[in-house]
């Protein structure tokens, strides 16, 4: 097999501790880059609010969710109570709702935890296992607790020396090029 | 009133000076060394128990239920006992991760994997017993689930019974899946740390490729916390649901309105019980006694004497209840409770439950693994008789005297109860084996803000 080409698609600044990571962060903002993004072994407080952030849609996509499922909850015992087999037991009403209320409280709650656990998957982008950062070992290192900023080559501002140059003047001194096999290439990190 | 400022200094969370590599030393260390020879013979034991399981689990199902103690006015015996017992302990698991979570409580980071995994294990325990002892397990799967069927028949939903399997099962589902997204960003270190291709592979595709990017990490705090405000809710309703089951019939001695609160306390109780019996020998077996401090225990301590006390006044609620509703039955009950032919069983309850845990008062036993062990334990034993003298002592002498009879458990039930314990204790062995004890990032967090640099709200 050929040697497979490989392309830069990125360069990754490398910091030592979250507090000039989020300084840099807010230079990278100010410089008007749109993609690009850090990275860190655990949550960094305001960081968000350094990038830039917008706030998650999780919390709408689980209670849209739950309500789904509260509405599902009525369907499935009123539907099949008082419509498709209604037997009436001591005179009580056949949609007796007040002896649901508990199968309605756990299909909210079933259906929004469900949602919020697809969310992750889907906004956190994960079940891509592949990624050049991986391939690079430079992930290794961030759970091994470091901090990276990784500017995208996609983003239009992008040339890599302005980009080192930004970085340099973030107070970083481990930069590097994030080199990609075209062979796997689907342009994101 | 002025309060004193070293009351409200949150207490220690690792008693060594202990650096983000050290820490994942410290915690990936034990699953990446080969198992010693003492988990070797942990898991060959209980591996054993889960074996009597099995054995005791075949002669149920071939030769049927008749093989266990319940006679007639006893219907419900060591099956009911033993599920409300699993699923009481699942909850400080629960109340570990989220309720302690939304309060902002730091110290739940040391013990929360842990006790998540206890709350899981419980779960899966709790389920066998409902399913086995409808006599037919296979089936059991078409009288519980609503699914459509041709005969147009469907479930109760006005059932207490019915609204256990929903309860249940919702808890169990998004207990895992509170507890896998916890794991997520932990399973990513093991992963980067492993050495061997294979085991790269599994982290690899456990931990979904998660690359602690900081768009992933704003969705994943929010998400987490919705999953600490769902299970909030969701734990209280869990025990509450499981006491309906009694407390919506007619028995006397089951038919009261403090049962609800009553439970979750119990449950509460007795779970953290069962985390404190667990992690001390946790702890000491992977040495991890500066991330699992003697502030951990003393805490845990008082979680357990404040609901110590809220099971003890419900005991005597009961009572007051009973005589003050001047009910015959009611009254009756309550007096063959504490002076029947159980009177052995209501007391070792009152006494493990309500006497013993005063001790935890001496700021000594609380911070002394080794002086509090024997309490927990006793909490623990209470904690399964209080569940045997609710079902058993309601119902062994029921309206009509010649119908009165006295339970014993046979051998099957013994087996099985004592099987079960096999299964949850081989899960946690493997789990201690396999992934990470302890929420790594989270005590990141902690660790992090200690040193004075900014740590995220996770935590």
């Amino acid at each position: 097999m050929a040697e497979p080409s490989a392309k830069t698609v990125g360069l990754v600044g490398l910091y030592d501790d979250p507090a000039t990571l989020q300084r840099a962060a807010a230079r990278v903002r100010e410089a008007g880059y749109t993609k690009w993004d850090c990275h860190t072994p655990y949550p960094v407080h305001g960081l968000d609010r350094a990038m830039g952030l917008k706030a998650s849609p999780v919390p709408a996509v689980a209670l849209t969710a739950g309500f789904f499922g509260l509405l599902a909850a009525i369907v499935l015992t009123g539907g099949l109570s008082a419509i498709h087999y209604p037997i009436r037991i001591g005179g009580k009403p056949l949609f007796s709702w007040p002896a649901f209320v508990p199968i309605y409280f756990e299909l909210f709650v079933l259906f929004a935890a469900l949602a919020i656990m697809g969310s992750i998957i889907v906004f956190c982008r994960l079940g891509r296992w592949h990624s050049p950062l991986h391939d690079s070992g430079i992930m290794k290192e961030i759970t091994g607790a470091r901090f990276a900023i990784v500017l995208e080559a996609a983003d239009e501002r992008f040339s890599e020396q302005d980009a080192r140059a930004l970085l340099e003047e973030t107070g970083c001194h481990d930069i590097r090029p994030l080199v990609q096999h075209e062979e796997k290439d689907d342009a994101i990190i | 009133m002025s309060a004193n400022p070293s009351l409200l200094a949150p207490a220690a969370l690792t008693t060594e000076e202990v650096d983000l590599r050290r820490l994942d030393r410290d915690i990936y260390g034990p699953m990446e060394a080969f198992p010693t020879y003492r988990w070797w013979a942990a898991i060959l034991l209980t591996g054993g128990l889960a074996g009597i399981f099995v054995v005791c689990l075949a002669v149920t199902v071939l030769r049927g239920i008749g093989t266990w103690g319940n006679n007639v006015p006893v219907g419900w015996g060591w099956a009911i006992v033993n599920f409300v017992f699993w699923v009481g302990i699942g909850h400080a698991g629960t109340l570990i991760s989220a309720i302690l979570f939304l309060f902002r409580q730091r110290w739940r980071t040391g013990i929360a994997r842990f006790a998540e995994a206890m709350t899981i294990f419980a779960v899966i325990c709790a389920m066998q017993f409902p399913l086995i002892h409808t006599g037919r397990p296979w089936l059991a799967m078409f009288w519980l689930i609503p699914y459509p069927n041709d005969m147009g028949v469907y479930q109760n939903f006005r059932s207490p019974l019915e609204w256990d399997v929903f309860a249940v099962s919702t808890y169990g589902l998004v207990s895992l899946m509170f507890w896998y997204t916890g794991l997520i960003p932990d399973l990513a270190t093991a992963r980067d740390r492993a050495g061997h291709w294979f085991r790269k592979f599994v982290y690899g595709i456990l931990s979904l490729g998660w690359r602690g990017s900081n768009r992933a990490w704003s969705h994943y705090e929010k998400a987490y916390l919705l999953f600490a405000g769902l299970s909030t809710p969701l734990v209280l309703s869990v025990h509450s649901i499981v006491s309906f089951d009694f407390a919506v019939s007619v028995i006397p001695g089951w038919h009261t309105t403090i049962f609800p609160p009553y439970f979750v306390a119990g449950a509460i109780f007795s779970g953290f019980a069962m985390v404190a019996t667990l992690i001390i020998i946790m702890r000491k077996m992977f040495r991890l006694q500066h991330l699992i401090t003697d502030n951990h225990l003393e805490l845990m301590n008082k979680i357990i004497i404040a609901t110590s006390m809220m099971v003890g006044y419900s005991y005597a609620m009961e009572f007051f209840t009973a005589w003050y509703s001047g009910v015959a039955y009611e009254r009756y009950v309550f007096l063959n409770r504490a002076l029947g032919p159980y009177a052995w069983a209501y007391w070792t309850m009152a006494i493990c439950n309500v006497l013993v845990p005063q001790l935890l008062w001496f700021k000594k036993i609380r911070r002394t693994a080794l002086l509090m062990y024997p309490i927990v334990i006793l909490v623990n034993v209470g904690m399964w008789f209080e569940r045997f003298v609710i079902v058993v002592t309601s119902l062994h002498r029921d309206f009509l005297p010649t119908s009165w009879d006295y339970f014993r458990p046979s051998l099957i039930d013994i087996g099985l109860f004592v099987g079960s314990w096999g299964i949850f204790l081989t899960l946690l062995l493997l789990f201690c084996r396999f992934l990470p004890t302890i929420a790594a990032t989270e005590v990141k967090v902690v660790v992090a803000e200690s040193h004075g640099s900014h740590g995220g709200q996770h935590g």
